[in-house]
C-alpha cells in the first residue's frame, strides 16, 4: 500500500503538484492521467525517488520513503523511452538490478527466464537494444523492472512511442501481466482510452491538481468537473438555472416531431456513421455550440444534413460539473 | 551511393596528397642509400633498419614507447574527472571549464614550455619556493630529467584527452543513470557499469590522440629533458636536419609508424572485446 500524505513539489517557486493526499491499495492499478504538464511524471518521479517532494510524505507499507533515495526504494520504473543499456544484452539489462542486488548466479539465472517468458523475449536475450523494434525493447524494459519482483510496478507512458497498433496489443499485454504478477502499477498516460481500458482507478489531474479520483465507470458516468466531464470520452454541457450539467452523447435522443416540446432545437450539420454508433453533430438555434448525440439503435429514421430536429433527455441522465 | 562518392573525392584527393604520397616517399627512401655529403641517392640497402637494431636505437625506442604509454595513461586518469566535472556542471561552469581547457592554445606552444623551465630549473620558482619554505636544503634536480619531459608532454596533451571524453560524457544519456539507480545501483556502481562503458568511444579517442602526438613531439623533449632523455622523435629530427642521413630517418619513421599502429590496434581490441561496439540506442 502506497501512502501520499499533503504532498506538494514546487519548481523555483511554482507549483507543479498542489497538496495531494492519495492511498493506492496492494495490487491496484492506478492510472494518473492528464495533459502534458499536469504534474502526473512529477508524482511518479517523487515516486521513484527521482525528485524530492517539497513537503509532504510518502510511505510505502508503513515504510517513510519520502528521503530513501532512488536505488533504495522497493519499486521499479518502466521509463517512458525505455532508457535500455546500449552496451548490454536483452540478458545483461535484466540483470542489472538482479546483479546490483548481489543474488546468487542460480537466482538471476531463474529470474531471467521467468521475466523473458512472461515478456516473451525469450529468443532474444543476446541481441542488443539496437537490435530490438520499438515493442521488443519496449517488453525489455518491463523484463528489466519486473525481474526484481518490486512490490509496486511504475510506468511513465510505457506506451507512449509505439504506433497505434501496437499500443492496442500492448496494453492488453499489460493487463494481463499485471493480473498474473499481482502487483500494484502506478501508470502515468495521456491517453484517456487507454487509462479507462487497463485502470482500477484513475487519478484525473490539471494544472497540478485533481480533478477527480474513481473507477472508470464513476468517471465516465458521473464526472466531477468541467475537466473530467471533457477530457475523458465525448460529452455535451449545457447551462441550466446557472448549474453546468454534462450529458453524454448516448444519453440526448434526436426527435423529429414535437420539436416545440424539446428543450434545446438544432440544424444537423453532420451524420457520422461509425459501425457500431451512429451519431450526429447539430448546431443549436439558441447557442453557438454544437452538440453530439448517438443514436439509439432501435430507431430507424434518416436523418438528413441541414435538417431540423429537437434534442430532448431524461433529467435521471443530468450530471451537474460546475457553476 | 553514386553521388557520395563524388562528395568524398576532395577527401580522397587531400588524403592522397598530403599523407600517402608524402608517406610512401618516406617508404622509400628509407631503403636507400646515402652519398658522403648526405644527399639521398638511387640503390636498394637496409642500412637503416639493420642500425635500429643498435642497443642504443633500440632502448630510445623502447624509453620512447613508455613515456608515451605513461602519459597517455597519465593524461586518461587526470581528464576523466576534470571532464565529468565540466559535463556535469551548471551552464556558466561548463563555458568557463571548456573556456579554461582551451586557453593554453591561445598561448605559443614555445613560450608555454620555456616557461616550465623557468618553474623547474635549479633557481627556479619551484626550488625557490620549497627552500624558501625549508623543506629542502639543496635544490633538487628536477629539469633535464625524464620526470621533467612527462611532465611537459602530459601539460602539453591534457586538452586531447579532456575534450573528447567530455564530449563522450556530455552526450550520453542522463536517463541511463536513473534507469541505473532505479535498479538498486549506487551512483559509483552506475559510474563504473554504465557511465564509462557509454564513454568509451570518448576514451579511446583521447587516448590515440595523446599517444601518437607524444610519439611524434619533440620540441618538449629538446627543451625540458636534455641530452639524455632523447626519445625517437628527437632522433628522427636531427636524423633529417642535423645528420643529414635521411634514409636512417626515414627506417625509424617507418618502424615507428608501424609500432603505433600495432599499439592502437592492440588497444582497440582491449576495449572492445568485452562488448560490442557501443551504438545508439533509442
Amino acid at each position: 500500500m502506497i501512502a501520499l500524505s499533503e504532498v506538494t513539489k514546487n519548481f523555483e517557486d511554482q507549483a507543479v503538484v498542489h497538496p495531494l493526499s492519495l492511498t493506492i491499495e496492494e495490487g491496484e492499478f492506478l492510472t494518473l492521467l492528464g495533459p502534458s504538464g499536469c504534474g502526473k511524471t512529477t508524482i511518479l518521479r517523487m515516486l521513484a525517488g527521482f525528485e524530492q517532494p517539497t513537503s509532504g510524505q510518502i510511505r510505502l507499507d508503513g515504510l517513510d520513503l519520502t528521503e530513501l533515495p532512488p536505488n533504495r526504494r522497493d519499486l521499479n520504473l518502466v521509463f517512458q523511452h525505455y532508457a535500455l543499456f546500449p552496451h548490454m544484452t536483452v540478458e545483461d539489462n535484466i540483470a542489472f538490478g538482479l546483479k546490483m542486488k548481489k543474488l546468487s548466479k542460480q537466482e538471476q539465472t531463474k529470474r531471467i527466464q521467468e521475466a523473458t517468458e512472461m515478456t516473451q523475449l525469450s529468443a532474444l536475450t543476446k541481441r542488443f537494444p539496437h537490435q530490438l523494434s520499438g515493442g521488443q525493447q519496449q517488453r525489455v524494459a518491463i523484463a528489466r523492472a519486473i525481474a526484481n519482483k518490486p512490490k509496486v510496478l511504475l510506468l511513465d507512458e510505457p506506451l507512449g512511442a509505439l504506433d497505434l497498433q501496437l499500443r492496442k496489443s500492448l496494453q492488453a499485454e499489460l493487463k494481463q501481466l499485471q493480473r498474473s504478477l499481482g502487483i500494484t502499477f502506478v501508470y502515468v498516460t495521456h491517453d484517456q482510452e487507454e487509462a479507462m481500458m487497463l485502470s482500477d482507478r484513475i487519478v484525473i489531474m490539471n494544472h497540478g491538481k485533481v480533478e477527480q479520483i474513481g473507477s472508470p465507470r464513476e468517471i465516465y458516468e458521473t464526472p466531477a468537473t468541467l475537466f473530467a466531464a471533457t477530457f475523458v470520452g465525448e460529452n455535451n454541457i449545457f447551462m441550466q438555472d446557472g448549474v453546468m450539467i454534462a450529458l453524454r452523447p448516448e444519453k440526448l435522443s434526436a426527435q423529429h416531431d414535437n420539436l416545440e416540446q424539446c428543450k434545446y432545437t438544432g440544424v444537423i450539420s453532420d451524420v457520422l456513421y461509425l459501425g457500431s454508433v451512429h451519431k450526429l453533430v447539430v448546431q443549436l438555434d439558441e447557442e453557438p455550440m454544437k452538440v453530439s448525440i448517438v443514436l439509439d439503435p432501435s430507431q430507424d429514421y434518416s436523418w438528413q444534413i441541414g435538417q431540423e430536429l429537437g434534442i430532448s433527455w431524461n433529467p435521471e441522465d443530468e450530471v451537474i460539473v460546475g457553476s | 551511393m553514386r553521388k557520395s562518392y563524388w562528395g568524398i573525392l576532395p577527401i580522397i584527393f587531400w588524403l592522397g596528397l598530403f599523407l600517402v604520397v608524402p608517406m610512401l616517399i618516406v617508404v622509400v627512401i628509407s631503403f636507400m642509400s646515402r652519398d658522403t655529403l648526405g644527399n639521398v641517392v638511387m640503390g636498394f640497402n637496409l642500412d637503416g633498419y639493420k642500425r635500429f637494431f643498435e642497443p642504443l636505437y633500440l632502448g630510445i625506442y623502447w624509453d620512447t614507447i613508455v613515456l608515451s604509454v605513461t602519459t597517455t595513461v597519465l593524461c586518461l586518469l587526470l581528464s576523466y574527472p576534470l571532464a565529468y566535472y565540466i559535463a556535469n556542471a551548471g551552464t556558466k561552469m561548463r563555458t568557463w571549464g571548456l573556456i579554461l581547457i582551451t586557453v593554453p592554445f591561445w598561448i605559443n606552444f614555445l613560450i608555454r614550455t620555456y616557461a616550465w623551465v623557468l618553474l623547474l630549473r635549479t633557481q627556479g620558482v619551484v626550488n625557490n619556493l620549497l627552500i624558501g619554505l625549508g623543506w629542502i636544503g639543496e635544490p633538487l634536480q628536477m629539469l633535464y630529467t625524464k620526470g621533467a619531459v612527462l611532465l611537459g608532454m602530459v601539460y602539453t596533451f591534457i586538452p586531447f584527452m579532456v575534450l573528447p571524453i567530455y564530449v563522450a560524457i556530455e552526450q550520453m544519456d542522463k536517463k541511463l543513470l536513473e534507469a541505473a539507480s532505479d535498479l538498486g545501483a549506487t551512483r559509483w556502481r552506475a559510474f563504473w557499469h554504465v557511465t564509462l562503458p557509454q564513454t568509451k568511444s570518448g576514451i579511446m579517442t583521447g587516448a590515440v590522440l595523446v599517444y601518437v602526438s607524444t610519439t611524434g613531439m619533440f620540441v618538449v623533449t629538446d627543451i625540458l629533458g636534455g641530452a639524455k632523455s632523447a626519445m625517437i622523435s628527437n632522433i628522427i629530427q636531427s636524423q633529417f636536419l642535423g645528420a643529414r642521413n635521411w634514409p636512417f630517418g626515414a627506417a625509424l619513421s617507418v618502424i615507428f609508424v608501424i609500432t603505433s599502429l600495432i599499439l592502437i590496434a592492440l588497444f582497440n581490441r582491449a576495449m572492445t572485446a568485452k562488448h560490442l561496439t557501443v551504438k545508439e540506442g533509442r
